[in-house]
């Protein structure tokens, strides 16, 4: 533990020096620091010095020029812009050169190659279009040596159909995407493994069963599950009645600007509980009082998910998420604290959608 | 008392959730009950076996499950039975009913009579709504009715989706006939009020009723809709949105606010005075929870009088603990719930022409520890303009709205009870014609006086199954 601590702590103040150096910085941050009193290059020296910057707005993410996020260090590299929200108003944006492809890489280590061979080719069965998720599957799908299938899925067009009551299109909305999805798997081309979402996977293998067959039978081994909320009794419900044993299924709490955070091994002695670890040093998951963001809860008591991203692509310190979650203690996989019971913040959900995706 | 842990129930089967919702005492806090919370792909799944439940009940002639709903409803009523993994006698149940959805005790043991009274008379019950029909029929699916004539009636679901509410264990006698019809049950309880889908499931089933016939899934907010979603035939209890969403859509039978009303005819509106009880029945009994509880007395003149005699008859009115026979009054158990209904009424009365007649006997909302009361309120409205003078509140609310008697059926609005004194034909014709009221009662009927053998917001013998054309040559037919 302390040696990972110590490692964030290197962390921060190397991602600091750089995002804060005017030789590599990115213009975003240069600016902000020119109206700070104090100098983040001298001042912030672990982990907790970042509570020295106000809350991270994620207003500052949305519209342009997105190129004010790019780091002088990084001019001329190919850029890739990933878009989160969106479905009324400007989304918010995320610059990627390598990060995307650094964090799946990571969390291509910890699935179990009994369930996700190498080689093996994958499906694609989630967000398409502006999204990080789109582009860092296939690549960790090609990472592992095999091809990506994908479908559309447009999760605005969802979004808008629920609040708009269209509930019938919704219905043929998703019957298309996972139409999409069977007729890939029965097209021959030997796909072991998948990414998808719960509500996906429960109508992918609904209709599968529909027509006489099972997720299993498709010949699926290995599901890397996230997008949308992921209860514990809907884990225990997939595994025991969607899929049965042989299909091992991986839930994960991700997003564009954090990278993906994997969760220790879901078992049935375990209440088949659900606890998330940040892929640090480069991003750090912390659980903060409702009241009071710079305090951290006690172990196991609720409180609001904040996330720090550290990568020299990206900085973000203090950022507020819109999920809530119970604080866990470090374990042996992932020495540092994590986070359970993740679900909407309970303020911003009466005003949040959740699509099918 | 130890808690109750409650399953779900998948066709009869017991399954024990990961997730679980406390049902809590809105006085003490005790936890009274956990209930285990479906999530939507165990509905998804289970629905592939609904065709079973209406097979399992077809299997019993309805004559045998109109004779088990009345061993039912005395088991109901009187038996000591199942409640999770506990027992429950019948004081148990309007206690705990009491407890958590926050009507009076005696309230929760007149509504047990209810059901117990609708349970008992089922045979005149679907007589009346089948029109005399051969039960039979509805078995088989066709056959020669009394006059002779060849009818057939098609089920359009095996199973009728319930989306129950928390707050009004009144509903309940709702679907109580859809068993003996043949049809399965698929309930989603009110998260307050699991006690009567479960108590009624466990009085079917110990009087024979098939355990597979019956599911429940208490669930979250989604789960009202995946039961809608999934089922070709659905009752849903809710408010104005409710009510909107699903408007239109021939599978779902929407029961929202009633806006239930007394009109006083220009005939009649000069001897108001002997009316007065029948209008304080209508907005006062049953702590004006019901759909069919009036919230509006609509009259061309003498309504500030009306409303004068209405406050000083309801307006002493004061919250007493659940448990007192006298308590008239049922408290909103969800935190929060009183204050938002009071500050809304309280925006509505800074309208002119507005007032609030019950003011003078002390503050209306009563905020306890854990709960709040609304005592009952008067509105006077000079003009049916008035936001305040066509709204519903779940306790006894009421505004005395002036309007001539030649607007009054146009300014209404949807209403679900009527009740019009007046004696001028003309007017009564009017009344007669007026689609958007649901219940018409002329005379003077309290609108919460109710028919057993009529039916209720809709035909639920029409809405489960289709009358169409059927012919035969076969020598010999599906019997």
């Amino acid at each position: 533990m302390h040696e990972a601590k110590a490692r964030l702590d290197a962390q921060v103040r190397e991602i600091v020096e750089w995002h804060f150096n005017p030789e590599t910085g990115c213009p975003f941050w240069l600016e902000f620091a020119t109206k700070l009193d104090w100098d983040p290059r001298s001042e912030i020296h672990s982990f907790e010095d970042l509570k020295k910057f106000p809350p991270f707005e994620d207003e500052w993410l949305r519209g342009g020029p997105v190129r004010r996020w790019l780091p002088k260090g990084f001019e001329g590299r190919p850029l890739f812009t990933f878009e989160t929200g969106g479905t009324t108003g400007v989304p918010k944006s995320r610059l990627a050169i390598e990060d995307f492809r650094i964090d799946y890489e990571m969390f291509s280590d910890t699935l179990p190659d009994e369930y996700f061979p190498r080689g093996a080719n994958w499906l694609m069965l989630g967000p398409s279009g502006p999204r990080r998720l789109r582009l860092a599957v296939e690549h960790l799908c090609q990472h592992r040596g095999g091809i990506c299938f994908c479908v559309d899925l447009d999760p605005r067009w969802v979004i808008k159909l629920i609040k708009m009551g269209e509930l019938a299109a919704l219905e043929k909305y998703k019957a298309h995407v996972i139409e999409q999805a069977i007729t890939i798997l029965e097209a021959g081309h030997d796909i072991r493994c998948m990414f998808t979402t719960p509500k996906l996977l429960e109508s992918l293998a609904e209709e599968l069963e529909n027509r006489g067959t099972s997720v299993k039978a498709a010949g699926i081994t290995g599901i890397f599950a996230g997008g949308t909320e992921f209860t514990p009794q809907y884990t225990r419900f997939a595994m025991e009645e969607l899929l049965g044993t042989g299909v091992y299924l991986t839930p994960t709490y991700g997003n564009t600007l954090m990278g993906l955070a994997c969760s220790k091994p879901v078992t049935p002695d375990d209440g088949y509980k659900i606890t998330y670890f940040a892929p640090q040093p480069r991003a750090a998951i912390e659980v903060v009082a409702f009241d009071d963001a710079d305090r951290v809860v006690e172990y196991g008591e609720t409180g609001r998910v904040r996330l720090t991203t550290l990568t020299r692509e990206t900085f973000i310190p203090g950022f507020l998420e819109r999920d809530e979650g119970e604080r866990e203690r470090p374990c042996d996989l992932y020495p540092w604290d994590g986070v359970s019971g993740v679900r909407p913040f309970r303020k911003l959900a009466a005003q949040t959608t959740v699509g099918v995706y | 008392m130890a808690i109750l842990n409650i399953p779900i129930l998948r066709w009869g089967q017991p399954y024990t959730s990961l997730d679980t919702e406390d049902v809590v005492h809105f006085v003490t806090g005790e936890t009274l009950a956990r209930v285990s919370q479906a999530n939507t792909g165990l509905l998804g799944r289970d629905m592939r076996l609904s065709e079973r439940a209406r097979q399992v009940l077809t299997e019993i002639p309805i004559s045998e499950l109109i004779a088990t709903m009345k061993k039912a409803g005395d088991l109901y009523l009187n038996a000591t039975l199942s409640m999770g993994d506990g027992a429950q006698t019948p004081d148990d149940f309007a206690r705990q009913q009491s407890a958590s959805t926050g009507l009076p005790e005696h309230m929760c043991k007149a509504n047990m009579s209810k059901n117990h009274f609708v349970l008992s008379n089922m045979d005149k019950i679907l007589d009346a709504l089948t029109r005399g029909l051969d039960l039979n029929i509805l078995t088989r699916g066709y056959g020669i009715e009394s006059r002779g004539v060849m009818v057939s009636y098609q089920a359009q679901s095996p199973v009728l989706g319930l989306v129950l509410p928390s707050n009004s264990p009144g509903v309940h006698t709702l679907w109580l006939p859809v068993i003996p019809m043949q049809v399965g049950l698929l309930l989603k309880p009110g998260p307050q009020e699991p006690w009567t889908p479960y108590r009624m499931t466990a009085a079917f089933t110990q009087a024979g009723v098939p355990k597979e016939a019956i599911a429940i899934y208490p669930g979250y907010g989604e789960m009202g809709a995946e039961v809608v979603r999934r089922s070709n035939r659905t009752m849903i209890f809710g408010g104005l949105p409710t009510v909107e969403r699903y408007r239109g859509d021939p599978r779902v039978q929407v029961h929202g606010p009633g806006f239930s009303k007394i009109m006083l005819g220009d005939d009649v509106v000069d001897d108001w005075e002997k009316y007065i009880d029948i209008m304080v029945d209508s907005v006062f009994l049953n702590s004006g929870r019901g759909c069919i509880n009036c919230s509006g007395v609509w009259a061309s003149r003498h309504t500030r009088e009306i409303a004068q005699a209405l406050a000083e008859r309801m307006g002493p009115v004061e919250p007493k603990p659940p448990e007192d026979p006298e308590a008239k009054l049922a408290a909103f158990t969800v935190p929060g719930a009183a204050r938002a209904i009071w500050n809304s009424i309280e925006s509505g009365l800074g309208e002119a022409g507005v007032e609030h007649v019950t003011g003078k006997f002390g503050s209306r909302l009563v905020e306890k520890q854990r709960c709040g009361y609304l005592r009952p309120v008067v509105i006077h409205c000079d003009s049916p303009d008035k936001t305040l003078s066509n709204t519903e509140f779940m306790f006894p609310f009421v505004s005395v709205v002036r309007c001539t008697q030649n607007e009054m059926i146009r300014r209404i609005g949807p209403t679900l009870v009527a009740s019009a004194i007046t004696n001028d034909e003309q007017f009564q014709r009017q009344l007669m014609d007026a689609t958007h009221i649901d219940r018409l009662n002329l005379g003077p009927v309290p609108t919460i006086q109710l028919d057993w053998l009529q039916p209720h917001e809709g035909n639920i013998v029409e809405f489960l199954f289709r009358p169409r054309a059927f012919q035969s040559r076969l020598e010999k037919v599906a019997v």
